[in-house]
């Protein structure tokens, strides 16, 4: 019987412990309550610093809370870190036991399971070999087959599945799916949106340590995507001084048609630009590129360079609509800068970074897999045809 | 209900029975949580496993080492406070006389320091997964004494060449003596370890301290040196009572009499406990601070 029954008025804070509630305390956790019930896969999620890592922490008692209560039904066993208790100077197989222990299992039952931890590690010909000599890619792959192989009753796992290379993500995610099938009752936290839809049931969002919402995982992730419309906005309006050339009063982001700063992978993206000229004209220029976090420009595009629509009749004021389709964008942050001119080679108007957005990890081909962001900054949609 | 097969031992602690798991906050004076440390021992004996280990990995002369490092300063000893200082030996050759009390002397003070340091070292551990922390100081010690106990047997025959071989019935009690001392040392140890995390000035005091509490140790002079009169207060040092059992046990130099070793056992005692039990209190925050 697995199952984490968790009526958390309050926890732990942060820092200091301390008998006065001054109001300089932040409190990594509040308010929040939740139930998982017994061999539910349940997702938590959230921002970076929303008190997840912190959630899972008491939950498996690696911090004390400073109030609160939670009530544990089963033998839980914590997933917080791939290679927990691993020792560079000691071997493959000593390895094995001194981390299956540490995650709490007995010798007897790392005895029981050695040989399938070998198995899926794929690295039983360096068992006798101190792992400081290992690959990073074995190391990770024997420490993922240790907590792999943990009998828990509630397994408590935080991002583990981010380890190796792609061959050894699938085999990862598998594992978890194979784990979460055999009615273990699994909290499970990551970013990846995609992982998450695909292993779990339930969740619940957590913000600033306080749980904004609770209950299906569909539900749950598409309120997690909606609602940072307080970090930026997906229209930005400008000062529009008068001067020469055509300026733009206002941009904005669209996803799907709609205004929008978060978007899923492959999701349809446009950008539409408000224009105002003194000069009445029959071919505004506008051009935009996109920026990621590294501050590579990643995509680009501008009507000087293809053949453009043009105002039959020469205007002052107007609106014009970028339409980009399906962008092949990892998932990330990225910028918009704008540029707006009357003829080509001339910008009046320059607007760099105006607009930012995320792109989240979505399912895209039902795999559980997203594409591989270390081997190119672009994905792109490819149909495969096999044949003789 | 699988939770409740006895072979599995997932460290657990105040449950309500032996599968439902109540997460409180703490306050107020800490719990030892023996029974937990009993649940989890196979860790516990795994951390000492790994630390034996690890000591001797790539090492040529391996375990010789823990003779080899005790005589070494024994030879220095020797020259300097035997020879040169002229101190007295209770009748023994001096190499042999402080040879004894180096071997005593080392497993505390190599103990005191690897539990200090231990809690640091294992930090990162510490903040990913939930086993009974005390362990973490604690091994080093279960480790040194396994040295020791290596030390001594192969002292003897040491010693031996010097002519001087050890009666068998007090060198049974020997055990107990280091068991005083690992005590002490635990105490000591498990104490620093937690003050160390949160401070790290300890990592630079403790060498210090250790050196200090050597020579407030009988290792270099007999306790025949201190005044009579302050006799029971010097062995409120539980090492006063363990070294010089030990010179009693394997050099045959003059009983050192049942009030002095009792009084240093019993304050071996008292520094486990407050050691301990503040360790627990620091495990609350240990986390954090880290």
């Amino acid at each position: 019987m697995g199952a984490v029954a968790a009526p958390w008025r309050a926890l732990a804070r942060q820092g200091h412990r301390s008998e006065e509630t001054g109001s300089s305390d932040i409190w990594a956790l509040r308010d929040a309550s939740f139930e998982v019930a017994d061999s539910e896969v349940f997702g938590i999620i959230g921002r970076n610093g929303a008190g997840k890592s912190t959630l899972l922490k008491l939950l498996s008692r690696i911090v004390m809370p400073t109030t609160g209560r939670a009530i544990v039904r089963g033998r839980v066993g914590t997933l917080l870190e791939v290679g927990a208790g691993f020792h560079p100077e000691l071997t493959g197989r000593d390895n094995v036991y001194l981390s299956g222990s540490i995650l709490g299992m007995t010798r007897e039952e790392i005895t029981r399971k050695f040989d399938e931890i070998v198995d899926f590690s794929g690295v039983e010909r360096f068992l006798d070999t101190p792992v400081k000599r290992y690959s990073t890619g074995m190391y990770l792959r024997l420490a993922f087959a240790v907590a792999a192989h943990l009998e828990a009753d509630i397994l408590i796992v935080d991002e583990v599945l981010a380890v190796g290379d792609a061959e050894f993500q699938m085999k990862c995610l598998g594992r978890m799916q194979a784990v979460a099938g055999e009615g273990r009752t699994v909290l499970f936290v990551s970013h990846n949106m995609a992982a998450v839809r695909s292993l779990c049931h339930r969740a619940c969002v957590l913000d600033t340590g306080r749980i904004v919402r609770t209950g299906d995982v569909h539900d749950c992730i598409g309120y997690y995507l909606q609602w940072h419309v307080d970090r930026q906005d997906p229209v930005i309006q400008f000062d529009t001084p008068a001067g020469r050339g055509p300026r733009m009063t206002s941009a904005v982001l669209l996803c799907e048609g709609r205004p929008a700063i978060r978007i899923l992978m492959g999701n349809i993206l446009g950008i539409q630009v408000s224009f105002r000229s003194d000069a009445p004209l029959h071919v505004p220029r506008v051009g935009f590129i996109v920026t990621n976090e590294a501050g590579a420009a990643v995509l680009s595009a501008n009507n000087r360079y293809q053949s453009s629509p043009r105002y039959d009749t020469p205007v002052q004021s107007g609106t014009i609509s970028l339409e980009l389709g399906a962008v092949p964008l990892m998932p990330g942050r990225y910028s918009v800068s704008l540029f707006l001119g009357d003829a080509p080679g001339h910008d009046s108007h320059v607007a760099e970074h105006a607009l930012w957005f995320e792109v989240l990890e979505q399912d895209l081909w039902g795999t559980g897999l997203g594409p591989d962001s270390g081997a190119s900054q672009l994905w792109w949609p490819t149909r495969f045809h096999f044949s003789l | 209900m699988p939770a409740t097969d006895s072979k599995r031992s997932l460290h657990r602690a105040e449950s309500v029975d032996d599968s439902v798991l109540e997460i409180l906050p703490e306050h107020g004076f800490p719990k030892l949580g023996l029974k937990e440390l009993w649940r989890a021992r196979h860790l516990f004996q795994f951390f000492v496993w790994r630390d034996i280990k690890i000591r001797y990995a790539q090492t040529v002369l391996g375990i010789l080492w823990v003779l080899l490092q005790p005589m070494a300063t024994m030879v220095i000893f020797a020259l300097v406070f035997g020879r040169l200082a002229g101190i007295p030996s209770d009748g023994v050759p001096y190499p042999a006389f402080v040879l004894v009390g180096l071997v005593a002397w080392t497993f505390f003070s190599s103990a005191v320091v690897a539990a200090t340091n231990s809690l640091v070292e294992q930090a990162n551990v510490i903040g990913k997964v939930y086993f009974p922390r005390l362990f973490v100081p604690l091994a080093p010690i279960a480790s040194g004494l396994l040295d020791a106990g290596i030390a001594v047997t192969l002292m003897v025959p040491v010693l031996a060449i010097l002519k001087l071989v050890p009666s068998l019935g007090p060198l049974l009690l020997l055990p107990l003596l280091f068991l005083v001392a690992a005590g002490a040392a635990a105490g000591v140890g498990a104490g620093l370890a937690a003050l160390n995390l949160r401070y790290r000035d300890f990592r630079y005091l403790v060498p210090f301290l250790v050196q200090g509490w050597m020579f407030a140790s009988p290792v270099v002079y007999p306790t025949s040196l201190v005044p009579e009169g302050y006799r029971l207060l010097y062995a409120l040092n539980p090492m006063v009572g363990v070294i010089d059992g030990c010179r009693w046990a394997i050099l045959g130099t003059p009983a050192p009499g049942i009030a002095l070793v009792g009084i240093s056992a019993a304050s071996a005692a008292v520094l486990l406990l407050i050691g301990c039990f503040y360790f627990r209190w620091a495990e609350r925050t240990m986390v954090d601070v880290g």
